[in-house]
C-alpha cells in the first residue's frame, strides 16, 4: 500500500518502514529556537551537559522582541549571544534578519526530506517546501540540544483538496480561514494536513506558506504541499544542499479527505476570540477598529505587501487609525523597498516597523488598550493576545485589512480592486 | 489519593489565556508565573486556586502557541492534574515534560461539576466523584516514566548520568 508524505519522511529518518500511529525515535536535521533560547539555555544547563551534541543543527533567530524593548529582553538576547559564541553555533541570526520562519526558509534550511523541529507552534510552515516540520516545547529543544534524539508519533493525514480558481480580491488567507471556520480549531489535532488539488498547485510559494502556517490553527502537527517546479525554482540559489523530492504515494491512506471549491469564495474574517469563528466579509462590514496590522509570519511577504499597496496607492488611511506594516524579513523588506511598495504604504500613512513579530503576541510595538479593536493579517486572535484582555482582534487577508484601513471599518476589498 | 477542587472551563482554552504572550520572556520566577496562570480566562483562578486543585475542560485544551509556560504556570499554581475531552498536541507533550499529569476523558468531563471535590488515583486509573467512581486509561509506560521523574529535564538528566556511570 502507498505511504503518505509523513509516513515516508519519518520512515526515512527512523531507518524503517513506518505507518501512522507508530512511535519513532529520530534525530532532526535542524532545531529552531528564537528569543526563547534564553529559557532553553537554562534548561540545557540543568542537564549537566557541557557541549551541544550537534551545534550545526541549531538554528537560532532573534525575532520576538527585536530590538529589545526592556532590560529583561536585552539580557535574554545577551545570554543567547554568549551561548552562541561559546557553543560555536554558526546558524545564528541576530535581530536584523526577520521572523524566524521566514528567515529559516529564505536561508535554505527547509528543503524536501528535511525534518525540522522548532520551539514555536508555527514551525509547521516549512511543509510548503516539502520539509516535515513541527512545533515542540522548550524542554524538548533543550534535550535535543543535549542528546539529538526525540520521540515522535507518525501522524494520520487529513487531505484537503482545493479546487477552482480564486476570484478577484480573494486570497490564500481567505481559503485557510474558510477551512478553519468550517472544520474547527481542533480538526487536525495530532494530524498531518496535506493541501492538494488544482488551486493548491497553482499557488505561489508565499501563498502555500500562508496555508501551512495557519495549519497550526487547525491543531496540525505538520502540513504539506506536494513539491513541483515552483518549489524547485524557489529553492534554487536558496537551498543549503542538494535535495530530492518527497511526495505522498498514489494509494496512500488518508484518515479523511475534505473537498473545497473556491470559485465563489468571498473574503473571510475571523471574529474574536477564536480563529475558527469565521464569517464572510459581508457579515463583518462596518465593524470599526483602532489598529490595523499588515505583516507577521502569516502575511508579511512581498506578495502581501504588494496587494496592500495596490489598494492604498494614492489613498490615505483613515485619520482615526494606526496602520502598522511589518515585513516578514529583511529580504522581503528590501524587495518591497526596491519596488516602491513601502513608499506607497508610507505615503498612505502606514507606520513601517522593522521585520519581526511586532505586536502579534502582545509584547511590544503596538499593543492595544482595553476596549480597543485590531484588524490583523496575523494567525491568532485569542483574547488578550495583542495586549489587553479586554481588547478584540479580527483576522483577515492583507487586501481586506488594506481596504478597511482606508474606511476605518471592515470593508470588502473587492470594492477597491 | 489527594482530593482537589474542580475548576471547570469550556472548549479551546488556548495558551494565550493560560499564560499571556506578553509575559513569556519577562516572567521566569515560579511564584510570579503562578500568579498569572489563566489570567485572561478567569482572573479569580490565581486568587482562589489551592494546591491540589484540578482543572477540567472541554476539547482542545492548550491550543495555540507552543509556550511551555502554559503547563509550567499551572504546575507552579499547584494544579494536581488537567482533565479534558482532548488536548492540543504541543500542550499534551509540554504538560508531561513539565510533570503535570493530563487525563483525557469525555465521560469524566461531562460528569463532574464546577467546584466539586474529586480525588484521583493515578495508579488505578480511577477518579472518585460525587456521582461515583469513574475510570480513565493510564498513560503509556514510556510517558509515565517522564511524569514520575518530575518532567523531561530531570528524566533526561538521570538517564545521562546513568549512561556516564556505565561508561566509567
Amino acid at each position: 500500500m502507498g505511504k503518505t508524505f509523513s509516513e515516508k519522511l519519518l520512515g526515512l529518518k527512523a531507518g524503517q518502514k513506518v505507518s501512522a500511529g507508530d512511535v519513532v525515535t529520530v534525530s532532526p536535521d535542524y532545531i529552531l529556537s528564537h528569543d526563547n533560547s534564553a529559557a532553553i539555555i537554562k534548561e540545557f544547563e540543568k542537564l549537566g551537559v557541557e557541549k551541544v551534541f550537534s551545534p550545526g543543527k541549531l538554528v537560532i533567530i532573534l525575532d520576538h522582541v527585536v530590538p529589545a524593548s526592556s532590560e529583561k529582553y536585552a539580557q535574554n538576547h545577551k545570554t543567547i549571544r554568549k551561548f552562541v559564541a561559546e557553543q560555536k553555533i554558526t546558524n545564528f541570526f541576530d535581530i536584523h534578519h526577520g521572523i524566524c520562519h521566514q528567515v529559516l526558509m529564505e536561508n535554505g534550511f527547509a528543503t524536501p526530506r528535511k525534518l525540522i523541529l522548532g520551539a514555536d507552534s508555527h514551525t509547521v510552515s516549512y511543509g510548503a517546501l516539502g520539509a516535515f516540520s513541527a512545533g515542540i516545547g522548550r524542554s524538548e529543544v533543550a534535550v535535543l540540544w543535549a542528546t539529538d534524539e526525540i520521540w515522535l508519533r507518525v501522524p494520520e493525514t487529513l487531505k484537503v483538496q482545493i479546487e477552482g480558481k480564486l476570484p478577484r480580491g480573494v486570497y490564500a488567507k481567505d481559503i485557510i480561514l474558510k477551512i478553519i471556520g468550517e472544520e474547527g480549531a481542533d480538526c487536525a489535532n495530532y494530524k498531518a494536513v496535506e493541501f492538494s488539488g488544482d488551486a493548491a498547485k497553482n499557488m505561489s510559494i508565499a501563498s502555500r506558506i500562508v496555508l501551512c502556517n495557519m495549519a497550526a490553527e487547525m491543531g496540525a502537527k505538520n502540513a504539506y504541499f506536494a513539491q513541483d517546479d515552483a518549489t524547485i525554482s524557489w529553492l534554487k540559489n536558496r537551498a543549503k544542499d542538494e535535495f530530492e523530492l518527497i511526495c505522498s504515494d498514489e494509494g496512500a491512506k488518508y484518515e479523511m479527505v475534505l473537498h473545497y471549491d473556491i470559485s465563489s469564495l468571498e473574503p473571510q474574517v475571523a471574529f474574536p476570540h477564536t480563529v475558527d469563528n469565521v464569517k464572510p466579509v459581508s457579515q463583518a462590514k462596518g465593524i470599526k477598529f483602532h489598529q490595523a496590522v499588515i505583516g507577521t509570519c502569516t502575511n508579511g511577504r512581498l506578495e502581501d505587501l504588494v496587494v496592500a499597496a495596490q489598494i492604498l496607492k494614492g489613498k490615505k488611511v483613515h485619520p482615526k487609525l494606526r496602520v502598522l506594516v511589518i515585513p516578514a524579513s529583511r529580504a522581503e523588506y528590501l524587495l518591497a523597498l526596491k519596488e516602491g511598495v513601502l513608499e506607497t504604504l508610507v505615503e498612505a500613512g502606514c507606520v513601517v516597523l522593522n521585520p519581526g513579530c511586532g505586536p502579534c503576541l502582545g509584547a511590544h510595538q503596538g499593543v492595544i488598550a482595553p476596549g480597543e479593536v485590531a484588524l490583523s493579517t496575523a494567525n491568532r486572535n485569542f483574547q488578550g493576545r495583542m495586549g489587553s484582555r479586554d481588547s478584540f482582534i479580527y483576522l483577515a487577508s492583507p487586501a481586506t485589512v488594506a481596504a478597511s484601513a482606508i474606511e476605518g471599518q471592515i470593508t470588502d476589498p473587492r470594492e477597491y480592486l | 489519593m489527594k482530593k482537589g477542587k474542580v475548576w471547570k472551563y469550556g472548549d479551546n482554552v488556548n495558551t494565550d489565556v493560560i499564560f499571556p504572550g506578553k509575559y513569556t520572556y519577562s516572567i521566569l520566577d515560579p511564584k510570579e508565573m503562578a500568579v498569572h496562570a489563566l489570567e485572561d480566562l478567569d482572573p479569580e483562578f490565581s486568587q482562589k486556586a489551592m494546591p491540589g486543585d484540578i482543572i477540567v475542560a472541554g476539547k482542545n485544551f492548550g491550543c495555540g502557541s507552543s509556550r511551555e509556560q502554559a503547563a509550567t504556570c499551572l504546575r507552579y499554581a499547584g494544579i494536581q492534574a488537567v482533565i479534558a475531552k482532548s488536548f492540543a498536541r504541543i500542550f499534551f507533550r509540554n504538560a508531561i515534560n513539565q510533570g503535570l499529569p493530563v487525563i483525557q476523558s469525555e465521560e469524566i468531563v461531562e460528569s463532574v461539576e464546577k467546584g466539586e471535590e474529586i480525588a484521583i488515583d493515578f495508579s488505578k486509573g480511577q477518579i472518585k466523584t460525587q456521582k461515583g467512581i469513574l475510570s480513565f486509561s493510564p498513560l503509556p509506560e514510556s510517558v509515565s516514566g517522564i511524569l514520575e521523574a518530575g518532567g523531561l529535564i530531570p528524566y533526561t538528566k538521570a538517564k545521562l548520568e546513568k549512561k556516564r556511570a556505565r561508561a566509567k
